[in-house]
């Protein structure tokens, strides 16, 4: 690894070998093949160390959150909210109470939208999105505006996929109630201007809330730095298990908004005729929570922390520049999404070769990428194709994994030449 | 190697019908058309039929987008039942959708000319969709359905 050679911020840049043995995964073969496990972008490997922790709270710690007077419901109680603290560290979050447990980064999107979304828009209002959104950034927010009479307003990008900010600004309206932009796109890897996002909403008095699904992986995320009002992720993401996620909200919003679904938990008291909902963030936690998931996404983060996110940032910095300047090189294959900052993820296309025949031909040579619209397709119709081949990074992969993206595109050529 | 697999996957009739497909034009006159759609790879096909009053498909054509294996079994399709009576194309399908959902084994190659070059889908689970969209277009147009989609 040439990368291992490079020191990053005073300690020695990330061992990859060292990093994959820690994935069970990564050993098994693939269709007789090593694994090239390119796929990260959709969902990540998880570690030893989540794995085991998931295990272990099975095996030592389970029962009920929050409602037991009983030893292990005091265990399962104070891992729970340890969990939730790790997150909040994670995210730099003045407080755990900011921080709502949610099955993912949809789920904390759509709370978002049935909450604040609620709370604010009207009829006439508009919700400000951003072109390179995912489905789960677009769908809640229609669905809202449909419901209220409002209107979606979209800011465009440009053609290499980089957020037009000063168009982004036009579109800031008095009648802008909510601003909804990725952090990071997963169909084309633009990192956006979050933080000067946030101060156009800041300025008119508008909450900005923050898709990172596809960014707490990749670098250190500084929800206070960037000045968002809300921040949404996903576990399985960030090398921890399915079915977990979060989203953080500044307190002064989360005691404003609604509660979203009723339950058990999000309430102090229920009588027939009257009701008295829970502080937050436990308001919004109806019903017994996924517990495995998040003490699995605590030992995620515990383990990205352990990496250094400084490090894996600059990891895969490299690999996004060498598999860049790689699959620029090979004719006939064109990068989608070349905007000056991007994060993790490699879309391409190739001269007639539709992106799912690249996507069979690389996985019979044990080579996992993602092929389609990417859940994004407004974006595959920006930039006018049906789909595209997405090689996307983790911190498990090296230099290695791109030689063998190359020589796996390669075949695919020889096979429709 | 599993390149044996790829090779049954891609077989050259597949990549050549796949790269120059037949009948890929828009039929003006058309008595029955259908849309294609498999959301999932984006694959999107317009499906044109002329069918006379004895029943007979006297022309066939379809334009859009697709994987090679999409635009292979399309085209394929579109020889295959040209000048068939409306009813040997619904058998024809029937044939089809057993071959690559269930294998070659159950079906015999007889029936099936020149489509027995489809007999590799079958291997692979996650390009059956994209073989038996075209021929689930001609269905819903044959039965005066207008979209149709494989997901």
């Amino acid at each position: 690894m040439r990368a291992a050679e490079q020191m990053t911020a005073g300690r020695p840049a990330l061992d990859v070998d060292r990093v994959r043995a820690e994935f069970p995964i990564l050993s098994r073969p693939v269709r007789g093949k090593r694994l090239v496990f390119l796929d990260t972008a959709a969902s990540a490997q998880a570690p030893r160390a989540v794995i085991d922790a998931v295990r272990r709270y099975r095996e030592e710690q389970h029962a009920n959150v929050h409602r037991g007077v009983h030893y292990l419901s005091e265990v399962a109680t104070a891992e729970y909210e340890a969990a939730r603290v790790k997150i909040a560290r994670f995210l730099n979050a003045p407080s755990a109470h900011e921080v709502i447990f949610t099955h993912g980064t949809t789920e904390a999107l759509n709370l978002a939208a049935n909450t604040l979304g609620k709370l604010l828009v009207g009829p006439g209002d508009e919700v400000l999105v951003s072109a390179m959104e995912h489905h789960s950034n677009i769908v809640p927010w229609h669905m809202l505006c449909a419901e209220k009479g409002a209107k979606l307003v979209v800011a465009p990008m440009d053609d290499r996929g980089a957020l037009l900010l000063d168009e982004l600004e036009r579109r800031i309206s008095p009648r802008t109630k909510v601003i909804a932009v990725a952090h990071v796109s997963n169909a084309l890897g633009t990192v956006n201007p979050v933080a000067e996002i946030a101060a156009l909403g800041r300025a008119r008095g508008v909450p900005v809330v923050v898709d990172g699904a596809q960014a707490v992986a990749h670098a250190a995320v500084d929800v206070q730095a960037l000045g968002c009002d809300f921040y949404a992720f996903s576990g399985h993401k960030v090398y921890g298990p399915t079915g977990i996620g979060a989203l953080w909200g500044r307190a002064e919003w989360l005691d404003r908004i609604p509660p979203w679904q009723g339950g058990g938990d999000m309430i102090l008291s229920v009588a027939w005729d009257q009701i008295v909902y829970n502080k937050p963030p436990f308001k919004f936690e109806a019903g017994t929570p996924n517990m495995d998931g998040a003490i699995g996404l605590g030992a995620a983060l515990d383990w990205v922390a352990g990496v250094g996110r400084e490090r894996v940032a600059a990891h895969e910095a490299d690999l996004l520049a060498y598999g860049t300047e790689r699959l620029s090189s090979l004719p006939g294959v064109r990068i989608v999404g070349t905007a000056p900052r991007k994060a993790g993820v490699l879309s391409f296309v190739m001269d007639d070769v539709h992106p799912h025949d690249i996507g069979t031909i690389l996985d019979r040579e044990g080579i996992a990428i993602r092929t389609g619209h990417h859940c994004a397709q407004p974006v595959m119709k920006r930039f006018g194709i049906p789909a595209t081949a997405r090689a996307s990074f983790g911190v498990y992969n090296g230099r290695d994994d791109v030689d063998a993206l190359v020589a796996g595109i390669e075949k695919v050529r020889a096979l429709f030449a | 190697m599993t390149h044996g697999d790829l090779d049954d996957l891609y077989q050259q009739v597949i990549l050549d019908h796949g790269k120059n497909p037949r009948n890929f034009r828009v039929l003006e006159d058309a008595n029955r058309a259908a849309e294609g759609l498999n959301p999932l790879c984006g694959d999107h096909f317009n499906l044109f039929l002329k069918v006379d009053d004895g029943g007979v498909i006297r022309d066939i054509s379809f334009q859009g987008q697709g994987c090679a294996i999409s635009r292979a079994s399309a085209s394929l399709m579109t020889q295959a039942v040209k000048g068939k009576p409306v009813a040997e194309a619904a058998q024809l399908f029937d044939k089809v959708h057993a071959l690559v959902t269930e294998g070659p084994e159950k079906v015999d190659p007889a029936d099936l000319g020149k489509l027995a070059v489809l007999s590799g889908v079958c291997q692979f689970p996650t390009r059956v969709k994209c073989a038996s969209l075209a021929w689930h277009t001609l269905k819903s147009a044959l039965e005066g359905r207008a979209t149709v989609s494989t997901e």
